[in-house]
């Protein structure tokens, strides 16, 4: 997608803000658009026809009572769950939502609420994987360990290196995954997800289970991330950090779009407050 | 781990190891050529651990039929260097062949299978280990090819030129008997499937199969075609098995169903956890160690057993069995990371202390 | 025409002790989402025990029926005790391992337990003892024996029995509810511990009835019988929808029926010489009315695998089962 970064980003030295493919110059367009996203599970519509429209450079937040079907979408957006009606345009083109790894290649990369990350790997592998869609070296490079197999392993080293200074665990990099702090692997797994050059970072409830102090942290990584022209979906519990943070919010209710706004607005909206508050005049 | 360059005890360590690996048939000739023939099987067993480590160790899928590719890969080889279809093609053309014909019934199977859950592989690899010896026992009518239960015989050694692995041959004053020559031959494909695993293991393919193995769904959204790198492996190591299963078709000289049964599957799959799955040194540790044991049984139980009680009360074969099936449940419960556990591991307890 | 009837009387029988196998299957995979891969062990040493008790009473003078329902009633704990103890040692500490763990550490169960019953049982198949007259009565052109009417009579009454415990009782529900979520069962009071127990005992249960009917059925016993057999019994319960329990019943009846009608008819199906084109081509092989046959009755075996391949790709969640591919 965007290789000019990734090239300037495994040379050491350079500044970590190219470390990111933002494209700062198209900030402000659409870079992902759903129209009419239904989902079903059982008896249970989970999605009601949401369209949205997320633009370059911002951080969108999604909001929503328990239940409302915030991660539902999240999911039909990365592949995971098959939608059952309407479709996506990402980057200008229909996006393929048949399988993760299609949904990875087009350029949007995920983090998960429960955080999943490859445990017995070391930290700096788990981001290695994370390059696995923008390298392509298989098993007869691999085995005949050919010049362009070695270069390409030292570029994936390279960047994933940068990649975990650039969210503050380089010192952790030979660390299993799974014996670092809970907020080291939440910073690991935006590492992994930064690895694949995403247009669009889609990061579920990464401050769920964090405290007042990690939580802090971890915005001003988002921050720093949009900063480098990155584009953030932002799903979370923690209201007063989503309208702290994002650009514009939508807010789900029951699988339907009740509001999309900017933050102020959105929240004076009767009907989200309705909806988070349950005053209860239906 | 790249680049590194060797210290001067690892040097000397190497070259040490190099020595003895290449004495040891002499040694083991003066006690006796069995114990050559034994050793070269226990070789061929740790080609196959390897290749099943592909499947079970990186890439964490349970393939319990894994003896089936080598059985594929050592009828190739019979039926195309034998009397008994009169042709005798070179080793060196039948092994791809082998190797490729196993990959493909692999693909076969994996196929359908991969995109499912884990034990759906397990059972239909169970089940394709059983068919096809009901296969090599059947297809002896009304076209004999397999020659049924018999077995093919008289299997042509590997041969290059005039230079026969099953003969002897003097070199440099010394005797080279046939068992030791395919011993250094072994040696040689040995140290390649190593380089290859170790090579592999270190790559963007080891790596998918190994994060595939640690969590699927997270392997996905990292950008892997699961699918895709899942059939891979299970390709990779059906290959292996086939290769290893010419090789033992021309030392042996003979292949029958019997050679191929569900335990010859299972004995594997109980070096490779026993070993440590994903742990190359330890799967071959492993591997020698279960290899060697019949015949440490054989020479230990039975005249034990025939002293304390005046005859054979547990048969070393049952004894063998038993022992796999308690390896596997107790590696599994007190030490799933094998009897020698991964370096890496290791790297990160030191790390640790620090 | 006789034959067709008499296959599917056959297919029917031996397709009711693949129900009652597949229905353990079945269970165990409803409630922890794993194979228990010894499964067809329980079922062989149920058989074995069966077969120690018919054997040490057929000289007894007792009734036959008598002799038969002692076996059945001692191998029923046995093999209660064996799916308890497998539960015990080779899953319950595995929960939350790896998946892998818990399919290794059965597998390895399972050839320990065979060759505990090859060193107790020898090495050579055991012929049960002809104790039962077992008459046969003929229906329209086939004939269906006493021990088949049973067999099959028995399994619908286990299968109806099985049913009304699952969804008419309390324990039951607990089961379901624990299949459905551990966690949420947990939280509603239910001892999920206590019920993945159970539902390897009552599997195991079944199966020990279905070991004896299978070994009474064809007159033998032999430690490597559980394999073979709970391989088809798998196949049965995925054809009808792993975790569905009316699903291992149909699954298993079909299975038998195609098994006995393939077995039956593949030998005349592959039989070249039945094919003029081929019939010229092989000339002197088919003189004399001889056969050509690819594929004899000696593919018995494979009938199932084949099954079971062809289900998982192209209807993986079996004839009445939900989606199985992995989930999230």
């Amino acid at each position: 997608m965007n290789g000019l970064a990734a090239q300037a980003g495994a040379r050491s030295g350079t500044p970590e803000s190219r470390v990111l493919s933002g494209q700062p110059s198209l900030v402000g367009e659409t870079l992902l658009e759903a129209r009419d996203i239904g989902k079903r599970f059982g008896g249970v519509q989970a999605l009601k026809a949401v369209s949205l429209t997320i633009r370059r450079g911002e951080i969108y937040g999604l909001i929503g009572p328990n239940g409302a079907g915030k991660t539902t979408l999240f999911n039909v957006f990365t592949g995971l769950y098959p939608r059952d009606s309407g479709e996506v345009i990402f980057a200008g083109q229909s996006l393929r939502l048949e399988s993760p790894h299609i949904v990875a290649a087009a350029g949007i990369a995920r983090t998960f609420q429960n955080i999943r990350l490859f445990g017995n790997m070391t930290a700096r592998e788990n981001v290695m994987v994370g390059r696995h869609v923008r390298t392509r070296c298989g098993v007869f490079g691999a085995i005949l360990r050919t010049a362009g197999q070695r270069a390409e392993e030292r570029a994936i080293r390279g960047r994933a290196d940068d990649l975990l200074r650039y969210v503050g665990i380089a010192d952790r990099a030979d660390s299993l995954a799974r014996h670092l702090s809970y907020g080291d692997q939440r910073r690991l797994e935006i590492a992994r997800a930064l690895a694949s050059e995403p247009q669009l970072l889609a990061l579920d409830e990464p401050a769920a289970g964090m405290n007042a102090t990690e939580t802090a942290a971890l915005r001003t990584l988002i921050e720093g991330l949009r900063a480098d022209g990155l584009t953030i979906l932002l799903i979370e519990h923690d209201v007063k950090l989503v309208l702290g943070l994002c650009d514009r919010v939508a807010v789900l209710d029951y699988g339907e779009k009740i509001a999309e706004d900017v933050p102020e607005v959105v929240r004076a909206d009767p009907r989200v407050i309705e909806a988070y508050l349950g005053t209860g005049t239906h | 781990m790249k680049g590194r360059v060797l210290s001067r005890r690892e040097v000397i360590g190497l070259v040490a190891i190099a020595a003895a690996l290449l004495a040891l048939p002499f040694v083991l000739a003066s006690v006796g050529t069995a114990w050559v023939r034994i050793t070269n099987f226990a070789v061929l067993f740790v080609l196959l651990s390897l290749g099943l480590n592909i499947v079970v160790g990186f890439a964490g899928l349970l393939d319990l039929g894994y003896i089936a590719f080598y059985a594929v890969g050592a009828y190739t080889y019979a039926l195309l260097a034998s009397p008994h279809f009169n042709v005798h093609l070179p080793f060196w053309v039948i092994l791809p062949i082998g190797a490729g014909l196993a990959c493909t019934a692999g693909v076969i199977l994996g196929a359908p299978t991969l995109r499912l859950r884990g034990d759906y592989l397990a059972i239909v690899t169970l089940g394709f280990g059983e068919i096809v010896r009901i296969f090599m026992n059947n297809l002896s009518n009304p076209v004999n090819i397999t020659n049924g239960p018999k077995g093919i015989t008289l299997i042509d050694p590997f041969r290059i030129g005039d230079f026969s692995f099953s003969a002897r041959s003097e070199l440099f004053g010394l005797t080279f008997s046939g068992p030791i020559k395919y011993y250094y031959l072994l040696l040689v494909v040995l140290l390649c499937v190593i380089v290859i695993n170790l090579r592999l293991q270190d790559s963007r393919i080891g790596r998918a199969w190994v994060a595939i193995r640690e969590d699927e769904i997270a392997a996905k959204a990292a950008g892997i075609n699961t699918r895709n790198i899942k059939l891979l492996a299970f390709a990779m190591g059906a290959s292996f098995g086939g290769i290893a299963g010419g090789m033992f078709s021309a030392i042996q000289a003979f292949v029958s169903p019997e050679s191929f049964i569900l335990n010859e599957s299972i004995m594997v799959l109980a070096m490779v956890v026993l070993g440590g799955m994903g742990n190359i040194w330890g799967v071959i540790a492993g591997a020698l160690l279960l290899s060697f044991m019949p015949e440490v049984l054989r020479y230990s139980v039975e005249p034990m057993q025939k002293a304390l009680f005046g005859r054979m009360l547990v048969d070393p074969e049952v004894l063998r069995m038993l022992i796999f099936g308690f390896a596997l449940v107790l590696t599994m419960r007190f030490r799933p990371a094998g009897l020698w556990p991964e370096t890496r591991h290791r790297r990160e307890m030191s790390e640790n202390r620090r | 025409m006789e034959t067709l009837l008499q296959q599917i009387i056959n297919g029917l029988t031996t397709g009711s002790v693949y129900a009652v196998v597949a229905l353990g299957y079945t269970m165990v995979y409803g409630v922890i989402q794993l194979i228990n891969f010894a499964h067809g062990e329980v079922v062989m040493i149920g058989a074995m025990v069966a077969f120690g008790v018919i054997t040490g009473l057929a000289g007894s003078g007792l009734p036959a029926s008598m002799i038969v329902a002692a076996g059945v009633l001692a191998a029923v704990p046995a093999c209660m005790a064996i799916g308890y103890s497998l539960e015990r040692v080779a899953y319950r500490p595995l929960r939350h391992a790896p998946r892998l763990a818990p399919l290794i550490t059965a597998i390895g169960m399972s050839i320990i337990l065979q060759h505990v019953a090859l060193l107790i049982w020898g090495r050579n198949p055991l012929a049960f003892p002809q104790i039962i007259a077992n008459p046969t009565v003929s229906i329209g052109l086939a004939e269906i024996s006493a021990v088949q009417i049973a067999i099959i009579l028995l399994s619908f009454l286990m299968m109806g029995g099985l049913s009304w415990f699952v969804y008419r009782t309390r324990f039951g529900i607990a089961m379901r509810a624990t299949a459905e979520n551990v966690q949420v069962a947990g939280l509603m009071g239910i001892n999920a511990d206590r019920v993945i127990a159970a539902t390897f005992v009552i599997g195991a249960a079944l199966g020990a009835v279905a070991g004896v009917m299978f070994g009474t059925y064809y007159g033998i016993a032999h430690y490597t019988m559980g394999f073979t057999l709970g391989l088809k019994a798998f196949s049965a319960a995925v054809l009808g929808g792993i975790g569905n329990l009316p699903g291992a019943m149909v699954g298993g009846l079909l299975l038998g029926l195609v098994e006995a009608l393939g077995t039956g008819y593949i030998g005349d199906l592959t039989n070249l010489c039945q094919w003029p084109v081929v019939d010229a081509w092989l000339g002197e092989r088919c003189a004399d009315g001889a056969h050509f046959i690819l594929f004899g009755s000696n593919y018995q075996d494979v009938f199932a695998f084949v099954m079971l391949i062809l289900v998982l790709v192209f209807r993986p969640s079996g004839l009445l089962g939900e989606r199985v591919s992995e989930r999230a």
